[in-house]
């Protein structure tokens, strides 16, 4: 199935009540499948009239205790950061897929890994953070589906699953998940359903109206969520002088990378942080234990992610940067700076 | 026997509306159709920003605050999600017909099965009296000191009529200035709750509210201008009718 499609039948599975979306490339082909298979299974669908109205919807039906969910890319994804902050001012759980296209303004349709720090570091206003998901093939779009929704609920804040136009596009085989049950909204005493008649009214509003507590509890959830909630692999990095650090279908190529350096016996490794926010640090660290350098492989034209890494790393290692602008990264270029990071003749950034 | 003061127990203490503000009796109307129609503690209120964030407080159903604008957008998802519950949005008209004119046009249009309650003071009451979509021809406000020009900020937008367009369930202009016309609009706000209930597609009932802060008016002054002037650019019935 192609990346897209996937991303709404997992939803479906992890009974996800309802879809609300506006189309937009490289993202649509979700609206379009959501926009059949929703109705088939009782689900609710809405095309709306803009990405600002779709995040309302998914604002409303998330007041009201419904799993909800909004696919968008791009420019639509950025309509969308005033909702995502209302939602996540209200403590109400969502998921919000980003199928990334490359460039600022209209941009270009195209793959792209340009929207890092508009996800990880909060696109809207105001203090808040989503936990942010990057799959790396079509079968991981699908796990982390059903994980989001989850881990949505569990924390009652919205999830956002990064992904980009060519794992979108791709077509992979995949094994979806079982279905789950669709009633999680019987678990959520706060929702919206009408005072009843006990006359005890649920409201739905920024905590800090009803909570003179909430900063401090704000800074516990968030805390505890960064300490347990990164996830991440690694691979062949033990022993490795070169770490690359990539995340998303970048991280496919970024391995190839390490298997072709590892035949010439070259000691490449490779970190993929899988959760984006919270930044698997303490994984990172352990990573690049025994290296000399790392290397932050994007799909962008600046570099996003290599400023968490440069966070992270303290100063520890001198931290290059191979960019891929609109194209995926190639095997080719990213062998080419390792070799000029091992020969002394490529520049650091950090 | 004395007749003591009987207040819905929708509408909680200690309102912070101004005094003369058109709110309070709005927000008293929609209290007393809901509970004669029993349907007070289904019902979900989507809040817009503006005074009617004051609602928040004041109301004692269900509720939520939505987004400056796109009440509509949040209660669409509501209404369809639970559509035994009476859900509804109160929206000011700098929140209605201004930034938010897409989401109920839209909402309108799709004709989703819940009521609007939009109440037209003609200013944007909460950021200080600037001029909104609805503010008339030659009204002073904080963003046209010398008055409206139509020439430079066009005709005020009359949000009933533009709606009656796309032919919803119901829709109706009501206004607060006098004992005979709070009598007629809780008639239209109970019309257009029926219609809901019997799942008609969407309705809609404009209030004119005085805000006697904004217009720099007192209370009394404020209702009379309601009455003579506002009324007179903004026709008070029904425009679409139930069943029409
Ligand atoms: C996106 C956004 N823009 C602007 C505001 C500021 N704002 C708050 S209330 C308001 C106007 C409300 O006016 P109206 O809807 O007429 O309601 P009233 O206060 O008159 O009842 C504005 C512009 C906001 N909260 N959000
Ligand atoms: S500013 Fe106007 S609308 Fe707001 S509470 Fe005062 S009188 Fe009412």
């Amino acid at each position: 199935m192609k990346g897209n499609e996937v991303v709404g039948e997992a939803a479906a599975r992890a009974g996800c009540n309802m879809f609300c979306g506006y189309p937009i490339t490289p993202s649509s082909e979700t609206l379009e499948y959501v926009s059949a298979r929703f109705p088939e299974l009782g689900r609710q669908f809405v095309q709306a009239e803009s990405e600002l109205a779709a995040i309302n919807m998914v604002f409303g039906a998330a007041a009201a205790g419904f799993r909800v969910m909004t696919a968008s890319s791009g420019p639509g994804f950025d309509l969308k950061q005033e909702g995502i902050s209302y939602i996540a001012s209200c403590d109400l759980p969502c998921v919000i897929v980003d199928v990334c296209r490359y460039g600022s303004g209209l941009g270009a349709i195209s793959p792209g890994q340009n929207d890092y720090l508009q996800a990880t570091k909060g696109g809207g206003h105001g203090d808040y953070k989503v936990l942010v998901y990057a799959p790396n093939s079509v079968q991981e779009i699908a796990d982390l589906m059903v994980l989001a929704n989850d881990k949505a609920d569990e924390y009652r804040m919205p999830v956002l699953i990064l992904s980009d136009g060519a794992l979108g596009q791709m077509m992979e085989p995949v094994t979806l998940p079982e279905f789950g049950p669709d009633d999680q909204v019987k678990n959520k005493p706060w929702a919206l359903r009408g005072r009843g008649p006990d006359g005890e009214r649920n409201q739905i509003t920024t905590a800090l109206y009803v909570d003179p507590d909430f900063a401090n509890k704000l800074r516990k959830k968030y805390a505890e969520i960064e300490a347990k909630e990164t996830r991440a692999e690694s691979y062949l990095t033990d022993d490795a002088e070169v770490v690359l650090v990539s995340y998303g279908i970048s991280s496919r190529i970024a391995k190839e990378a390490v298997n072709r350096a590892r035949e010439k016996g070259i000691k490449l490794g490779l970190f993929r942080p899988i959760s984006l926010w919270p930044f698997p640090k303490k994984e990172l660290g352990e990573a690049t234990a025994n290296a000399k350098a790392v290397l932050s492989v994007e799909m962008s034209s600046l570099g996003q992610m290599v400023e968490d890494v440069a966070l992270h790393l303290k100063g520890r290692l001198p931290i290059y940067l191979e960019l891929s602008d609109m194209n995926v990264p190639q095997v080719a270029n990213i062998l080419k700076k390792v070799d000029g990071i091992l020969n002394g003749s490529e520049q650091e950034v950090y | 026997m004395a007749v003591t003061r009987v207040k819905p127990k929708l509408i909680g203490e200690n309102n912070q509306y101004c005094s003369g503000c058109g709110h309070g009796i709005l927000n008293r109307l929609v209290a007393e159709v809901l509970e004669e129609l029993g349907r007070a503690d289904d019902a979900i209120l989507v809040t817009a920003v503006g005074c009617a964030c004051m609602m928040n407080e004041l109301w004692q159903g269900d509720n939520m605050q939505a987004a400056h604008g796109r009440a509509p957008a949040s209660a669409t998802a509501i209404k369809r999600l639970r559509p035994e519950n009476i859900v509804f949005t109160y929206q000011g008209d700098g929140d209605l017909s201004s930034i938010g004119i897409a989401e109920i046009l839209h909402a309108t249009a799709r004709n989703e099965k819940f009521t609007t309650i939009f109440a037209n003071n003609g200013v944007f009451g909460m950021t200080g009296g600037q001029m909104a979509p609805t503010t008339l021809v030659g009204q002073k406000t904080t963003t046209t000191h010398f008055g409206r020009d139509p020439q430079f900020t066009g005709m005020p937008v009359k949000i009933v009529e533009l709606l009656a367009t796309l032919k919803p369930a119901y829709l109706a202009r009501g206004s607060v200035d006098s004992i005979k016309n709070i009598n007629t609009t809780k008639k239209y706000i109970r019309n257009a709750f029926e219609a809901q209930i019997d799942s008609e597609g969407f309705s809609l009932v404009e209030v004119l509210l005085p805000c006697p802060t904004n217009w720099h008016l007192t209370p009394e002054q404020a209702l009379e201008r309601v009455g003579s002037t506002v009324e007179a650019y903004y026709p008070l019935g029904e425009v679409v009718k139930r069943g029409e």
